[in-house]
């Protein structure tokens, strides 16, 4: 990339913070999972302490070691939804955009059915229909409910049709560029003009709403989760953390302080990432 | 060159049209012409005349809708253009017939490397390994007088000027060394000196390589320059179609004597100033009765308006679609 001119070096800082952050969090996730699961009743409910920085639950785990464990499961829940999301937005709004007549009408009538549906509402009741079918998973070395698995292709199979727009814009304005018809006069086939040529110069865009697509996916899951439809116990999550802490908000304001706040200082930080990546992405902001 | 002229391209009667809300374009109106091997064609016309369109429709680039061949047969080395499938059609872009086009600075992918560009034609047609395409690309930047091939490969378009940038197009036309080369207006978008090396450029492509062109562009001088034979296309016809020479000295249709009478020339005395044609071209949204050049004509008959002329042999190889004989002022 070329220089980055000064006004850029605030977004450019931003975009650090928000990288750093993510860093710090993701690096001090590295407690083990059977500690956070550990429970210990007679040191129930203990407000913060040397022992327990974050203090204890109702069954005496370490708020501490749960939300630092809670909190790999709540980004990786919001990697990989995001991940399904921008798969799924990618090839219909790519498919839509490039091929347009039928094929686009039928693509973005469906993407508008799926806009239409009440995402919360759809979310609650497939988790709920679901997530007790599945057994537990093991992936590197954690046992994970088998209800992430179902949040995370619910959350990725409901929000894909922003992003699914999005790419069908971007690609109906760049299919009509020069260098495609270009590209079409050498005779490269359909698919290597939709992913070689067209995606490469609509991923901005695309990054962006998938960063932000992850900040989204992770306050979902903790808004489902906290309506005890999410994620399962003993998986923590901080939306199930908050779950457990509704009934303690005023006599033990430790149990939901510290995942709400996490959940608001990632949600924060992924967004300063998007809007960094967006500005340094964007190529009207590109010195030449 | 040899003397053995072997028609491998032919255009028979071509109508393409575009449905738009406004109504029906009627953009290529019944063009039939051939391109024999090793020679360069140069399709003159002003704006929107139809020259583009037709060029694009032989390649079957016209986007479809809005876009719709009508009707026309193409024939390329036995080949019907115009049925085969997209498949199939995809193997002859860029490997037998390559296109380039008016303006370098939007006809380059702006993210991918020029290398990668370069190479994408010679992926796609050839079992050549990436190496062997590497060299290849090198080859050709250099033939097309690009210094420091090897470094630039990796350089990406915007680090390159609009000259450079056409040579690059040309470059990756050239890549599958294609029989044809479609050239639409490659000069118009750069300065004349730039122009001159391009045209300097497609010269030897002639003399080295013996490839066929079709060179479009509004530029006469250009033509006179460097083509054996000018089609010249007036609201999607064609209205005269001769020898280079022979359309300079003995133009036949008042659209050429019109533009002819408009360019400055270097070979004669200037004794009046150049003439501009009156009016505008025709509108396309209706289709054509009568010459479409009537309104414009100087030469206009009673007939003209009410016939469209068609393109037949006036003299030798000299076809014109005019009722007028343009020397005696009269019916022909």
């Amino acid at each position: 990339m070329a220089q980055i001119s000064p006004t850029q070096n605030g977004d450019l800082r931003r975009c650090c913070f928000g990288f750093a952050h993510l860093v710090f969090v993701r690096r001090r996730v590295l407690f083990t999972e059977k500690y956070s699961n550990f429970t210990n009743t007679k040191e129930r409910l203990q407000p913060p302490s040397a022992a327990h920085p974050f203090g204890t639950d109702t069954v005496g785990r370490d708020i501490l070691a749960r939300t630092i464990y809670g909190g790999q499961i709540s980004i990786a829940i919001g990697i990989t939804a995001a991940f399904v999301e921008v798969m799924i937005g990618i090839l219909i709004g790519a498919l839509a955009g490039y091929f347009g007549g039928r094929i686009d009408s039928i693509l973005m009538r469906f993407t508008e059915a799926m806009l239409n549906m009440p995402q919360l509402l759809l979310l609650i009741v497939m988790s709920k229909f679901f997530s007790g079918q599945l057994p537990n998973i093991n992936i590197l070395g954690r046992t994970l409910s088998g209800s992430v698995v179902v949040i995370v292709f619910i959350i990725g199979l409901t929000s894909w049709p922003y992003l699914a727009r999005i790419v069908r814009a971007e690609f109906l304005s760049i299919k009509e560029r020069e260098f495609i018809l270009a590209a079409r006069a050498t005779g490269t086939p359909s698919w290597e003009i939709i992913f070689k040529h067209i995606l490469p110069n609509s991923i901005a865009p695309i990054v962006v709403s998938a960063t932000l697509g992850v900040a989204g996916a992770i306050s979902l899951e903790a808004y489902v989760s906290f309506l005890g439809m999410g994620v399962r116990a003993p998986t923590a999550t901080w939306g199930n953390m908050l779950e457990n802490a509704y009934r303690y908000i005023e006599s033990a304001y430790w149990l939901w302080l510290f995942p709400g706040l996490l959940i608001v200082l990632i949600t924060i930080s992924i967004n300063f990432l998007g809007d960094g990546l967006r500005d340094a992405l964007d190529p009207r902001s590109r010195t030449v | 060159m040899s003397q053995e002229q072997h028609v491998f391209l032919e255009v028979k009667d071509l109508r393409t049209r575009f449905h738009t809300p406004e109504g029906t374009i009627y953009a290529v109106n019944g063009v039939s012409f051939s391109l024999n091997e090793g020679e360069t064609l140069a399709v003159v016309g002003e704006s929107g005349c139809g020259k583009s369109v037709t060029m694009m429709s032989i390649l079957r680039l016209i986007a479809m809708p809005p876009g719709k061949i009508v009707s026309g047969e193409v024939t390329y080395r036995d080949r019907k253009l115009l049925e085969l499938s997209e498949d199939a059609m995809e193997h002859i872009r860029g490997k037998e017939i390559a296109m380039i086009f008016q303006d370098p600075m939007t006809s380059l992918n702006p993210v991918l490397t020029i290398g990668r560009q370069l190479t994408e034609t010679l992926r796609t047609h050839t079992p050549m390994t990436p190496e062997q395409c590497r060299e290849r690309a090198i080859t050709l930047l250099d033939w097309v007088g690009i210094p420091d091939a090897t470094k630039r490969l990796y350089d990406y378009p915007h680090q390159f000027s609009g000259g450079m940038r056409q040579r690059v197009m040309i470059a990756m036309a050239l890549a599958c060394t294609p029989s044809l080369l479609i050239a639409d207006e490659p000069t118009t978008a750069l300065d004349v000196t730039i122009q001159a090396q391009i045209i300097e450029l497609a010269k030897r492509l002639k003399q080295d390589v013996g490839m066929a062109m079709i060179w479009i562009t509004h530029d006469l001088g250009v033509v006179a320059g460097m083509a054996d034979r000018v089609i010249v296309m007036y609201a999607g016809f064609i209205v005269e179609e001769a020898d280079v020479d022979d359309l300079y000295d003995n133009p036949l249709h008042p659209y050429t004597i019109a533009l002819l009478q408009a360019l400055p020339r270097a070979d004669r005395r200037r004794e009046k100033s150049l003439k501009s044609i009156q009016g505008a071209p025709p509108n396309l949204l209706a289709e054509p009765v009568g010459c479409p050049f009537a309104p414009r004509c100087e030469f206009v008959q009673d007939r003209c308006v009410r016939e469209n002329p068609l393109l037949q042999i006036v003299e030798g190889k000299h076809k014109a679609a005019c009722w007028v004989d343009v020397k005696t002022g009269g019916l022909r």
